[in-house]
């Protein structure tokens, strides 16, 4: 039986996988190139931090990761799917579907309350409301510490409260991979640990795989993997010792 | 589960999103359905003015007229010789006071088509009223005063006496009789240019509503028409009443192939008028139809900046696996929306408007001067129609919405 599990656990394919990926703006002889060629493999139940300076580029890398944009050149696989020639159409089914994304600044949609707002991705793939959604949207809700705010609209939460509604939309379709974008950026230490903590809960309950690009050091220490993009290139990239 | 989601139980994601979109930019969108409301409202109260309006002048157009007039076929003359000199040196005929051939059939026949309301035998000609010193020229119609009566409503527009037309009774317009200075019970002499003349005692007398027919008409019973006009046993045309006035000109050719007689549509004989009600018509579709563009470009200006408002939104929902088709159908939606609310604000405005006019649109009687009322079916029409250019009118900003780039829409 554990073996077994153990099987289908390593058969399982990497959640992410970039080989040689490339991306520039501009064309001609404005043509600037953003990313030089990264290799990057992400396997089920990591928790990585990606850290660099300001314009080195992880913004770039998260949107091709996250399937918002298209890389240049190489190849980009998202739980063993190849996105290369997809359509829009099937880019989209397949962000909806694996990836769960974290912004800095939390982006809820004003108009919806807390509830919906974590129930968005799963209504925006089965296109009516149902039960379902909104039992498990108001389970993530209990489980981020905010099931009294569920009839609350978003822009009547609190900046920590906000990103926690994020967070648990981000679980809503119980995606493999979590694109965090300065997930506390925008709060302060106490409710930035309270997040931290929540996300680090979430990878070892769900087994969710957390790509985490942050400023913060000491949020990159805490992490298992650190990723390190300076000018577009990958300088390092290691298991965290510290830890 | 809960309120909020009970009450969307089942609506679709798009009509989800597009409500709550327009219900929190409450005052953008109350603006855009006022202001559709309005272009609504003019466009609906002039088309129920314009149709009571036109419906108002055919109906008294019509009220002294036939809808189709049947008469003898032209007479043509005919040259003996067939040598071209005597062709063109043909003079044309002056045309007769004739009887309509076998026309008691013919009558049969019409009043037997589906189409025709009613068919009413007439015998008419010139003649003079004297009476005393008063010498007029008139137009002496012999009827069946039952059969006329269904194709130009006599009996209700008479002024004093009763519609009889016995032997030795006339019903004279009100002009004339003012004219010739008599009153019910009076007498006065007809006489035709045939040396025929009868004193006939006045039995009623009428208001067209038209000067003209006022002073010229002189009814009588078929026989004394016959017998004065020197048409014994015939008629010199028949008036035709229709079911729908519109079918006149269609019909008229039909009857005229069939029995070879001239026939008369109402249309044809006032042609400046129906002209007039054409042009009328085609002025206000024009003004319609730049109604409708203006509430267009309101909708898709209000739409566009609620695009570029919501662009961050737009780009939350993309990322969270929206299709660009959702996010077309949830911008075509608010435009349709729009315009469906604003075409109902625009009927009531519209039904309100025609109260007022017609309170204070009056004739000198006090009557209203015409009903006119909001028909259910111009309602719909008005909120079909205000849907759809909604949805045309979204078209381009929900097109830009589904086309936002993601990337750029959330870090904008």
């Amino acid at each position: 039986m554990a073996d077994s599990v153990t099987e289908s656990v390593t058969a399982k394919p990497p959640v992410l996988q970039l080989a040689g990926v490339r991306k520039s703006y501009g064309s001609g002889e404005t043509e600037t190139e953003i990313l030089h060629g990264i290799d990057l493999t992400l396997q089920p139940g990591e928790f990585a931090a990606l850290i660099g300076p300001s314009g080195s580029g992880k913004s770039t890398l998260l949107n091709l990761i996250g399937l918002l944009d298209r890389p240049g050149s190489g190849r980009l696989s998202i739980a063993g799917e190849e996105t290369t020639g997809l359509d829009d159409n099937n880019l989209t089914r397949l962000r909806g579907r694996s990836i769960g994304f974290v912004f800095q600044h939390h982006h809820l949609i004003p108009a919806f309350t807390a509830l919906e707002n974590v129930a968005m991705p799963l209504l925006v793939a089965r296109g009516r409301p149902d039960e379902e959604m909104y039992e498990r949207a108001g389970r993530l809700l209990d489980q981020v510490g905010l099931g009294e705010r569920k009839q609350h609209l978003a822009n009547r939460l609190s900046g920590g409260q906000q990103q926690r509604v994020a967070i648990a939309r981000a679980l809503c379709m119980e995606p493999q991979l979590v694109l965090a974008d300065e997930p506390t950026g925008n709060l302060d230490t106490h409710s930035a640990d309270d997040v931290f903590a929540l996300l680090r809960q979430i990878n070892r309950q769900a087994g969710t795989s957390f790509l985490i690009v942050t400023h913060d050091p000491r949020l990159a220490a805490r992490c298992d993997r650190i990723i390190e993009l300076v000018d577009g290139a990958i300088v390092s990239d290691h298991a965290n010792a510290i830890r | 589960m809960t309120k909020i989601a009970r009450f969307h139980w089942r609506q679709p994601f798009e009509w989800i999103a597009a409500l709550r979109f327009l219900r929190e930019g409450r005052t953008q969108s109350l603006l855009i359905i006022v202001g559709v409301g309005v272009g609504v409202a003019v466009i609906v109260f002039m088309s129920a003015l314009l149709s009571g309006l036109q419906a108002n002048l055919i109906k008294r157009t019509l009220s002294s007229q036939a809808h189709i007039v049947l008469l003898p076929p032209e007479e043509v003359a005919r040259p003996q010789s067939g040598d071209l000199a005597t062709a063109l040196n043909l003079q044309k005929q002056g045309q007769r006071l004739r009887s309509i051939d076998q026309w008691q059939p013919l009558r049969e026949r019409l009043a037997a088509w589906p189409e025709v309301a009613a068919v009413s035998p007439v015998a008419a000609g010139p003649a003079f009223a004297v009476r005393g010193d008063a010498t007029k020229a008139v137009t002496l119609l012999g009827i069946e005063p039952d059969l006329y009566n269904r194709v130009v409503s006599l009996a209700d527009r008479l002024i004093a006496g009763q519609l009889r037309v016995g032997a030795g009774e006339v019903v004279i317009g009100s002009e004339l009789a003012r004219d010739l200075g008599a009153e019910l019970g009076d007498k006065l002499r007809v006489s035709t240019a045939g040396g025929a003349g009868e004193t006939l005692t006045v039995t009623g007398i009428f208001d067209l509503g038209n000067k003209g027919v006022n002073a010229r008409n002189v009814y009588v019973g078929l026989r004394t028409g016959q017998s004065l006009l020197d048409l014994v046993g015939g008629v010199s045309s028949m008036d035709l009443a229709l079911r729908d006035l519109d079918e006149a000109e269609r019909l008229a050719a039909r009857i005229a192939a069939e029995t070879g007689l001239v026939a008369d549509s109402w249309i044809r004989s006032n042609a400046q008028f129906v002209n007039a009600l054409t042009s009328q018509r085609v002025s206000s579709n024009v003004i319609r139809f730049f109604i409708g563009l203006s509430v267009a470009f309101g909708i898709a200006s209000v739409l566009v900046v609620s695009v570029i408002q919501r662009s961050k939104e737009i780009g939350i929902l993309r990322a969270m696996g929206a299709t660009q088709a959702q996010m077309l159908r949830i911008f075509l939606l608010q435009g349709g929306i729009v315009g469906f609310l604003g075409s109902l604000l625009g009927s009531a405005l519209a039904g309100a408007f025609l109260l007022l006019w017609q309170t204070l649109a009056r004739n000198p009687d006090g009557t209203p001067m015409f009903v006119i009322g909001v028909e259910p079916g111009l309602v719909m029409i008005a909120a079909g129609g205000a849907s759809l250019v909604g949805i045309l009118a979204a078209m381009l900003p929900a097109r830009r919405a589904a086309r936002l780039d993601p990337v750029v829409a959330i870090r904008g």
